[in-house]
């Protein structure tokens, strides 16, 4: 390895009740490419932003270039060369693209001459973009691609990157790999979050993994296989979720025609959808996000109606029907977002039970709620699903991510559906309960169940499902099995590089 | 009935004076707006400022002591709002009614010894040979400064939200504050800030009142311009001009409705009364059909998580 240009020493961060970064050290060298791994809740976010500047630590000491470094706010940080691509996009929807790259630096030039900037440094990574479109009318890839311009354009040292390719097809991905490989080129290191294991070994020179706080081990990602990185990451061995018997019976849900308009301004329209899905059979439904994944979820649950012959349940026509009566059907669903629109954050795990438990599970008579049953209902969810909580009593809210998507799923399944359909299932969950979802949803179809599985998370597609369409602008792609297809083919599916180039230089 | 008893240019005149406060008021809270802060004490900044700027005035006996001084008291009012949502992180709602209630019953109490008084009068600019000129002068060049400074307020909000940094971080505060916060702005500081400018021009809105348009001092004076204000910057799109445009309707539809009243137009006084909300509604609503939506984080509070 060449010279150290950032090195990290003993940080210690500790915030009521937990310790979320412990004597935690590393170094980075220039021009490296490291990855930072671990599940959700080991202290990657935390500790990043300590680099930045945006949380100080309660002990421990960073150098960079042979230099203390403590960064009390995010402008020293880049003052000293360091800059971050965010997780959630930090971006002004109202702004146009040059505002927001404005507000990122410590002296912009006056807003022609940034202009012209970003048209150069954009096209040189092989990144186009138009310095004046409003932000708020970008696609997910565009918008990252404002990010990184931003930070491109400090000329930095040290570029952070916080899980950038969850919103990208394959190809962006790859063009995404050869601007940062370049940049590395060029000596700037880079530090990577992902736990997209593949990525890393594709992309990085060295890893670090952290697991509850704490630096469990290192490794060079090349040298590794993506299991070992797993089990260093999760602390155990890990169980690949396995397809129980795959006899598919009669067609179950038969989608003919469907085409229903977004009830959001930026949402998407369904155009043309066409699918049939048979009893023990997982259809994996991939794309990028906004594509009309939530409208497809909703057309489904019967959030949008439609024409009444456009979906079939057991060829009986209900698309003009709302969800409860198509939840006494046996069709079921699961929405993406957990807090707010598959869970009623603030109200307690019993009473979330009884909302879309109330109809196959009797838990209602004559306008009065049964309790009890409803109590014993949770309960039970709790117990199959291995939810960790105090109790029933408890409020949505107080669950963990993994915890509460694990009760969301689990109240649908264990409803006994005939057709369930989940969106993201296994989103910003840790690996643990990521395998216990998915065996569940494997179990409930080889009970003979039909499961329609919407995700961005190609892994996860490749591995429970039978067959696989992609949704691009709201269109639905041919239906293949998953055993002939390569990654190639997944993306064009999935509507191909948005106009993306290599880069140039 | 006899229109000509109308006169087109002092008509013109004393639009705009009518216009000022409501101005004044608009291009602050639009400010704040802009911000994401929903303050809505307006109404108890301006009698606020009213009762402050007429009671150092006749106390100094001048009125630019008086303009000062409403100023401060209205900032110092907002202070009390900038205490409750930016570091109690009370509602913005709720605190901003309690504002308007406190500024009312405050301005009455403070204001006990000064009913029936008479303030100093304002000079009003006089130009020689320009304010001479007959139509322009009067309607341009013999008004009172406040009534300039009111103008000069709305082009310079204009210019620093559209080309100057400052503006940019001001409006990428009330647009995404998470976001500002991420990349190490300081939103409570630039909301603190924008909160006291809104109270400041709404206490100068209320002096412009209780020193020029009714050069005198009653409880609750200020009758309800606070909110047309309040509404009058949603229905200007945040927009300055906008909002000048606004209030020079309303203002323009109010006298023309009084001198109609006056010149005894056929018409009921209750038609005419409603008349000056009825047009600006209308033509706002008609303007604001561009899409111009409001600030994102417009009333949601702001708690940096860590």
């Amino acid at each position: 390895m060449t010279q150290t240009l950032l090195s990290i020493n003993g940080l210690t961060k500790a915030y009521p009740g937990v310790v979320a970064n412990d004597d935690v050290s590393f170094d980075i060298g220039v021009g490296e490419v490291h990855a930072l791994l671990g599940e959700n809740g080991a202290g990657k976010s935390t500790l990043v932003k300590m680099i930045y500047g945006l949380v100080k630590p309660d002990a421990g000491t960073m150098t960079l270039r042979s230099q203390p470094f403590a960064p009390p706010e995010p402008r020293s940080a880049r003052a000293d060369g360091i800059a971050m691509v965010f997780q959630h996009f930090s971006l002004f929807e109202a702004l146009n693209v040059a505002e927001n790259v404005a507000l990122g630096m410590e002296n912009p030039p006056p807003m022609r001459d940034l202009a012209r900037r970003i048209r150069e440094v954009s096209e040189t990574y092989g990144l186009p973009l138009d310095p004046y479109r409003v932000v708020g009318d970008l696609s997910a890839g565009e918008r990252q691609r404002v990010e990184i311009i931003r930070c491109l354009l400090q000329d930095p040292k040290l570029l952070i990157m916080d899980e950038p390719t969850s919103v990208l097809t394959p190809q962006e991905v790859e063009i995404l790999f050869e601007t940062l490989r370049k940049l590395s080129a060029e000596g700037t290191a880079i530090l990577y979050i992902s736990h997209k294991l593949e990525e890393i070994r594709a992309l990085c020179d060295a890893a670090t993994i952290l697991r509850l706080g704490k630096v469990v081990g290192s490794c060079i990602p090349r040298d590794t296989t993506a299991r070992d990185m797993a089990e260093m990451m999760v602390g155990s061995s890990l169980k690949t979720p396995e397809p129980s018997n795959r006899t598919l019976g009669d067609v179950a849900l038969d989608i003919t025609g469907l085409s229903v308009a977004s009830p959001s301004e930026f949402g998407t329209s369904l155009k043309n959808i066409h699918l049939t899905l048979q009893q023990g059979e997982v259809l994996g439904i991939g794309g990028v996000a906004g594509n009309g994944q939530d409208e497809l979820l909703a057309a489904l649950s019967g959030e949008i109606r439609s024409a009444p012959d456009a979906i079939k349940l057991n060829g009986a026509p209900i698309g003009h029907l709302g969800p409860n009566p198509r939840r006494a059907l046996g069709l079921l669903a699961a929405p993406e977002e957990r807090l707010g629109h598959a869970a009623a954050p603030d109200m307690s795990l019993t009473e979330n039970a009884l909302l879309t438990g109330s109809v196959r599970k009797g838990l209602a008579s004559n306008g009065f709620l049964k309790w009890g049953a409803t109590q014993e209902f949770a309960e039970a969810i709790i117990k199959a699903f291995d939810v960790r909580t105090p109790g029933p009593a408890n409020a949505a809210r107080s669950l963990s991510g993994g915890n509460l998507q694990k009760f969301v799923i689990g109240r649908e399944v264990l409803q006994d559906p005939k057709v369930l359909v989940v969106n993201q299932p296994t989103w910003g969950v840790d690996a643990a309960a990521a395998a216990a979802i998915r065996q569940a949803i494997l179990d409930l179809a080889g009970g003979g169940a039909a499961v329609l599985v919407i995700s961005q998370d190609l892994d996860e597609l490749m591995e429970i499902s039978g067959r696989f369409a992609a949704l691009n602008e709201g269109r639905l792609s041919d239906i293949r099995p998953t055993d002939t297809l390569t990654v190639e083919e997944i993306g064009l599916m999935m509507g191909g590089a948005h106009g993306m180039e290599v880069a140039h230089v | 009935m006899d229109l000509s008893s109308i006169n087109p240019v002092l008509l013109v005149a004393s639009l705009m004076v009518a216009a000022t406060p409501i101005l004044l008021a608009a291009i602050g809270e639009l400010v704040v707006e802009k911000a994401g802060v929903l303050n809505l004490g307006v109404e108890g900044m301006m009698i606020t400022g009213a009762i402050c700027g007429f009671a150092l005035a006749v106390e100094t006996g001048s009125p630019l002591v008086g303009f000062v001084s409403a100023a401060i008291g209205g900032a110092l009012l907002s202070l009390l709002f900038v205490i409750l949502t930016q570091y109690a992180l009370a509602n913005q709602v709720a605190s901003g009614l309690a504002l308007t209630l406190f500024g009312l019953g405050f301005s009455a109490l403070l204001g006990q010894d000064y009913v029936g008084l008479k303030p100093p009068a304002t000079p009003r600019l006089d130009i020689p040979v320009l304010s001479d000129l007959p139509v322009v002068g009067p309607i341009l060049f013999s008004h009172d400064p406040v009534l300039y400074l009111g103008i000069a307020l709305t082009a310079a909000v204009w210019a620093v939200l559209k080309f100057t940094r400052v503006g940019l971080v001001l409006r990428a505060v009330g647009e995404n504050h998470d976001a500002a916060h991420a990349l190490g702005y300081k939103v409570v500081r630039i909301r603190v800030l924008a909160i006291m400018f809104g109270g400041a021009c709404a206490g100068l809105g209320g002096a412009y009142i209780s020193l020029i348009r009714v050069p005198q001092w009653t409880e609750g004076m200020t009758a309800g311009v606070g909110w047309i204000a309040l509404a009058l910057v949603v229905f200007a799109s945040w927009k300055p001009w906008r909002a000048l445009l606004g209030a020079y309707l309303f203002g323009g539809v109010t006298v023309m409705q009084l001198n109609l009243q006056a010149a005894g137009v056929a018409i009921p006084v209750e038609y005419l009364a409603m008349s000056p909300y009825l047009i600006t509604i209308v033509v706002l609503v008609i303007l604001s059909a561009d899409k111009s939506s409001a600030p994102a984080s417009l009333g949601r509070i702001f708690h940096a998580s860590n």
